[in-house]
């Protein structure tokens, strides 16, 4: 009798401690990944599906891997969320100008650089142009896809009206037959104002997941039928259910949520953004349009993109390019989440296009082109101005 | 993860059959009690890791030839990562049916059924036949569980303390990995020490190791190969050799190898790749302090895999884990009218690296790498069913070296012989 009491003691204790006794949640705003709040029951049942086929999805030989590949699952690439790491490099070659890509018959425009065993991977074919190109960080597109063409056409200025030296101009391009154009989406000339990638080359997200488990992992699909080392149409190996709860999850990821706004170094650091110039690509706030998901429908949000082309200078052109893009031209990135990119790259920062720049400074002073102006801002800052500057960058 | 064989009913049937027949001959005779006799594991110091397959309590029938034996495995767990948690749950782990049989004097047979969370999974992991030759030499051939580090053949759950069984047998290794294939042992005895010895050839690992769903070198995937017990998957045997030495005052240490080539390197004379092999070193060992009866047991285990150099760096070529478990009693009494009941405090370290190296394009080191503490209450009112409170802490980090996934768990359950 005598051991009774102290053991439901200890058994009441540890009920009541296990809560106590794990792992805390981290701050929402630690966090690249997660549902955009607001979302409705079933959305967040959809919103579940696309996170275990974005992340849990591992593609294997037999489950149609390759075979050749770039990697096995969205979420090797897009570790937390985020943007890449060097170890799986995008290498894309073939074009080098407007004309389109000529390497198309040797396995253009996407380098797959690995492949199952037995098999030999692809090669850069001689005389061809590349660009190493890392993953982008796939929080917030939902809001970027619902932006409307006539909010970024009235950002663009590609004569450079206002001589300001900036000059940004929408990416339009073909569209792949599967595609469907937004609501009052804008034509110009038979093309459409696409947004996402590097280059600004793919459409929407539809464009960019169909075209990345097949370029990236080898997976055909119904909208990409044709297997990239045979050339071969293939039935699909993965269901088209699968590729839209994907793009559903992507849209609905939440906005990368900003930190420390209350500190003054980094308020200090916000006015010097705009001051030199920073903010003229990386326009801070943009507005929603229409959405069928509530959650994104005409709201302002700070991407701290423009979602244009811009030169930017010899230094980061490749000489390679994508759709009817210019080979020194590069669509702004989000700088929105910046702060919190090394904790999905490994613990240090990989950025710009390749992950050159081993830091924000770094890549701040690699700008050239239409850039060059803000960069020169930031050379002439005093130290202190700096070191704001940095800090408001890595608040967002 | 266990597939052993095909999942059919036909074994529960024939369990069935088996312990209706061996119930049936003790009722018609006279009182149970007296009929059934349990006879207990041997806890003498003479007894080596590799014993563990017959070192289990078993209830026999007067003179009858079989005996039976088993033990069923039970808990909760409540586990939590990064402030979010599924809740409790309750887990039936294991049911394990032995059936032992003397077909002779110096010829025995064994098995062991599994039925794993329920009847989702189910496997024979150990059906050999042995025949001694001389006490350094029996011969061994069947489904034999690989003599690779010593949780593989000594993974009973009432022996151990820890409801988790540890990550460096499970999940590093295959534990349980049982194989088709023949073999020798031995022992020999000298003064306090004992020389004992194993070797098998076996079917072997396959092309899952490096093509599987947790996007790692993965040994235990090769489990998901059910026609490994049917035909080799690509004609190579694997070798498993393992070297115990124990002293019967200091205690046991194993030295174990296996390895073989892994994948389907031909078919039909069609070259479709290299050879590429596996190969496996682990060392084990497990004393019990006698001033203290502190009893410490572990396992090191490295492995080697040849990757293609042309497939992703996920899969990594060297791998590395260990772990250590210290178990004090701390009484040793009548407890709740149970005689020599025992109440244990335990902890448990475990650590495994799935990819050891760096990074090709940066030269930073590969993650993948798991490590977790258990601290453990364990009350034993017989040696042979054990209650097990644990707590577990882990941290895991992905393979770019992120900051690590911290989780918890609570778990509570028992063990028991039967």
């Amino acid at each position: 009798m005598k051991y009774i009491f102290p053991l439901l003691s200890i058994l009441m204790f540890l009920l009541q401690s296990c809560e106590l006794t794990t792992p805390a949640a981290p701050q929402e705003n630690e966090l690249l990944d997660g549902p955009l709040e607001g979302l409705s029951m079933e959305q967040q049942t959809q919103f579940l599906r696309g996170d275990i086929a974005f992340n849990d999805d591992i593609f294997t030989v037999e489950k149609g891997l390759g075979p050749i590949f770039v990697s096995n699952s969205c979420g090797s690439c897009h570790a937390g969320d985020g943007k890449g790491n060097p170890f799986i490099t995008f290498t894309r070659f073939g074009q080098n100008d407007t004309t389109g890509n000529h390497f198309l018959e040797q396995g253009g425009p996407q380098l797959q650089h690995k492949a199952i065993p037995g098999y030999q991977p692809e090669r850069i074919p001689s005389g061809a142009s590349s660009s190493d190109l890392l993953a982008p960080a796939v929080t917030g597109l939902g809001f970027l896809d619902a932006v409307s063409d006539a909010d970024l056409i009235a950002l663009s200025d590609p004569d450079d009206v206002d001589g300001d030296g900036i000059s940004g101009r929408p990416h339009w391009n073909n569209i792949r037959d599967y595609v469907a154009p937004r609501p009052n989406t804008i034509t110009k000339n038979g093309k459409y104002l696409s947004r996402f990638g590097k280059k600004g080359a793919a459409y929407d997200l539809l464009d960019q997941t169909a075209n990345a488990y097949n370029q990236d992992m080898g997976i055909t699909s119904l909208f990409e039928p044709l297997d990239p080392y045979s050339g071969l149409e293939e039935d699909p190996e993965v269901n088209t259910q699968t590729v839209n709860d994907v793009v559903t999850y992507l849209k609905m990821l939440k906005a990368p949520l900003p930190r420390n706004q209350d500190d003054t170094q980094v308020k200090a650091g916000k006015l010097i953004f705009s001051q030199i110039q920073c903010a003229a690509c990386h326009t801070p706030t943009l507005q929603t349009g229409h959405s069928p998901i509530e959650a994104l429908a005409n709201q302002a949000f700070h991407p701290y993109t423009d979602l244009l082309l811009h030169d930017m200078g010899p230094e980061l052109d490749d000489g390679y390019t994508e759709g009817y893009a210019l080979t020194a031209e590069w669509k702004t990135p989000p700088l929105w989440g910046l702060g919190l990119s090394a904790d999905a790259q490994g613990g240090s920062y990989f950025l710009l296009h390749d992950g050159r720049a081993r830091s924000i400074e770094e890549a701040i002073l690699m700008h050239g082109g239409e850039a060059e102006q803000a960069k020169q801002g930031y050379v002439e800052l005093a130290e202190t101005e700096k070191q704001q500057l940095l800090k408001f960058l890595e608040s967002l | 993860m266990k597939i052993f064989t095909s999942i059919s009913p036909r074994p529960i049937r024939v369990v069935s059959g088996l312990l209706f027949l061996f119930a049936s001959a003790s009722i018609q005779a006279q009182g149970l009690d007296t009929l059934i006799q349990r006879v207990s594991a041997d806890t003498s110091t003479s007894m080596l890791n590799m014993d563990a397959v017959y070192n289990r309590p078993f209830l026999t029938v007067e003179k009858m030839p079989v005996a039976l034996g088993g033990y069923l495995e039970a808990n909760t767990l409540y586990q939590s990562e990064a402030g979010v948690s599924e809740g409790l749950s309750f887990q039936a782990r294991r049911l394990t049916i032995f059936m032992s049989a003397s077909i002779n004097k110096r010829i025995k047979f064994l098995s062991e059924m599994e039925f794993e969370d329920g009847t989702k999974e189910i496997g024979i992991e150990f059906a050999a036949l042995d025949v001694s030759f001389h006490p350094a030499l029996n011969f061994r051939g069947g489904i034999i569980m690989n003599p690779i580090g010593a949780f593989n053949q000594n993974h009973d759950g009432p022996k151990w303390e820890f409801v988790e069984r540890p990550d460096v047998a499970v999940n590093l290794l295959p534990a349980t990995w049982s194989n088709a294939g023949f073999g020798v042992y031995g022992k020999t005895y000298k003064g306090d020490w004992i020389l004992g010895y194993e070797a098998y050839l076996t079917n072997g690992f396959n092309n899952n190791i490096i093509d599987n769903e947790a996007s790692k070198t993965f040994l235990p995937a090769a489990k998901e190969n059910e026609r490994r017990f049917e035909e080799s998957s690509n004609g190579q045997p694997l070798l498993t050799g393992k070297v115990s030495i124990k002293n019967r005052k200091i205690g046991e240490i194993g030295l174990s190898y296996m390895g073989g080539v892994y994948n389907k390197f031909e078919e039909d004379g069609l070259t479709l790749d290299e050879k590429r092999r596996v190969d496996v070193v682990a060392i084990d060992w497990n004393t019990t302090m006698q001033k203290t009866g502190t009893y410490i047991v572990g396992e090191l285990v490295y492995t080697w895999v040849d990757v293609p150099s042309t497939y992703t760096q996920q899969f990594g070529s060297k791998q590395k884990g260990v772990f250590i478990d210290v178990v004090q009693p701390i009484l040793k009494k009548s407890i709740f009218d149970w005689d020599n009941a025992t109440l244990n405090l335990a902890a448990r370290f475990d650590y495994v690296d799935w990819n050891l190296g760096t990074f090709k394009e940066t030269n930073a080191d590969i993650g993948d790498v798991l490590w977790a503490i258990t601290p453990a209450i364990s009350f034993r009112p017989s040696s042979q069913t054990v209650f097990r409170l644990n707590y577990r802490y882990q941290w895991q980090k992905d393979l770019l070296n992120n900051a690590p996934a911290k989780s918890a768990s609570w778990l509570f359950g028992f063990s028991s012989y039967f």
